[in-house]
């Protein structure tokens, strides 16, 4: 379960930013989970309070913010949903189209104190 | 975390360590509660420092009834940032001494080392080989790779089900890589997991043996979607099977449509050399990518 790795790597990057601002305990973290993305939700979940246990982020809430597939198609200029990585365009059915969201894999912001 | 002298867990829990002693001594920062009389209840953290009390040195940075000292602090980066930044210093590292890296990914009994060390025997009169082994426990198979002629590292995971950027960063100390180098990075046997984490290799190899079934890369997409090449590997067992190649091709175009495809056999060495005609081409590619005229 890689979302292990992920969820220390979230941790890391926590530690990053006590070192640059003055907080003593964090509230809130929110991250930005792709739908085509690496990622799935349920294990970050579910590995969270294991992971951030005795760490800054020891108590935090965590957030997941899903955000859909979606790309730009080629053929009728457009920003279109995706359902799929490299699906084709819905709308169309042109194949070229490029993904321009649903990748996402970012600590987005965080509630401290 | 680091495998080899388990480094990267001591850092992560010395960094945690040594924040919840910063946070527990604190300095000059307190945290406590008191009545006011305009009966605003909050947290203080006030700066107590050369006997000031300064209202205006909390973490919000003002001091303003019914102002919460609660803040919300926008971050935006990757979560993969860490080790993104790690697989581009050893990309860096590798590109420079012209040494080409492929990450070979599969599932457990693939014949991920059974073609490495077939492709050993192959290759090593044209190029200097080395190899860095992932399993989760044991050296086997390094000592099959070293039996076979190449240098080779073991990375024990442990626990871990993925290789990272900082393991393989370790494992290059260990390895003493000749410039020109061809490396090969044989990942955790483990279809899913492995596709996330970059390692600084110049091409993403996923093996995937005819006993598995042609639906695979539907229902595992990251890995066919991260991986460059595909391999399809014991083609010798084909005639005793009822797999279907045409529609495994089919179903990895659909979940990854640059993909290239090569059926072989470590066992023959059928279909090799059209793998070790790609390796030489995607070398001379990463070495030179502007391309010389000949």
């Amino acid at each position: 379960m890689h979302e292990m790795s992920l969820v220390e790597s979230v941790v890391a990057l926590v530690e990053d930013e006590r070192r640059k601002q003055d907080f003593s305990r964090v509230l809130m973290i929110r991250l930005k989970v792709g739908a085509l993305g690496h990622a799935e939700p349920d294990a970050l979940r579910f590995c969270f309070d294991a992971v951030t246990s005795g760490t800054i982020a020891d108590g935090a809430r965590l957030e997941i913010e899903t955000v859909p597939g979606a790309g730009w198609c080629f053929g009728c200029r457009q920003t279109v949903p995706l359902a799929e990585r490299f699906a084709a365009c819905p709308t169309c059915g042109n194949p070229q189209v490029r993904l321009t969201a649903g990748d996402e894999l970012r600590l987005a912001e965080m509630e401290v104190e | 975390m680091c495998a080899i002298c388990g480094c990267g867990a001591a850092v992560i829990a010395d960094d945690a360590g040594s924040a919840a002693r910063t946070a527990a001594v604190g300095g000059s920062v307190q945290d406590h509660g008191h009545p006011h009389p305009d009966a605003h209840d909050h947290h203080h953290h006030h700066a107590h420092a050369d006997g000031v009390i300064d209202f205006g040195k909390g973490l919000a940075g003002g001091h303003v009834p019914g102002l919460s000292q609660e803040r919300t602090i926008s971050i935006e980066r990757d979560i993969l940032s860490k080790n993104d930044a790690l697989a581009d210093a050893n990309r860096t590292r590798l590109g420079d001494a012209g040494i080409f890296a492929l990450n070979l990914m599969s599932s457990p009994g693939s014949g991920k080392t059974s073609l490495l060390v077939r492709t050993i025997a192959d290759l090593q009169d044209r190029w200097p080989i080395a190899v860095i082994e992932g399993d989760q426990q044991t050296s086997r198979d390094a000592d099959r790779i070293r039996a076979a002629g190449a240098s080779a590292v073991q990375i024990n995971t442990g626990k871990g089900c993925h290789l990272d950027a900082h393991m393989v960063g370790h494992a290059l100390d260990h390895l003493a890589l000749e410039p020109g180098s061809l490396l090969f990075i044989e990942n955790v046997g483990n279809l899913v997991c492995p596709a996330a984490f970059d390692l600084g290799e110049a091409h993403k190899v996923v093996v995937l043996s005819v006993t598995e079934g042609e639906d695979k890369p539907l229902k595992y997409p990251d890995m066919f979607a991260a991986a460059d090449l595909m391999l399809l590997n014991k083609a010798d067992l084909l005639p005793h099977l009822e797999f279907d190649v045409d529609a495994c091709v089919a179903a990895v175009l659909r979940v990854n449509p640059r993909i290239q495809f090569l059926t072989v056999s470590a066992r023959t060495g059928a279909g090799l050399a059209a793998f070790y005609a790609w390796i030489a081409a995607r070398a001379a590619v990463m070495r030179d990518p502007v391309g010389r005229p000949a």
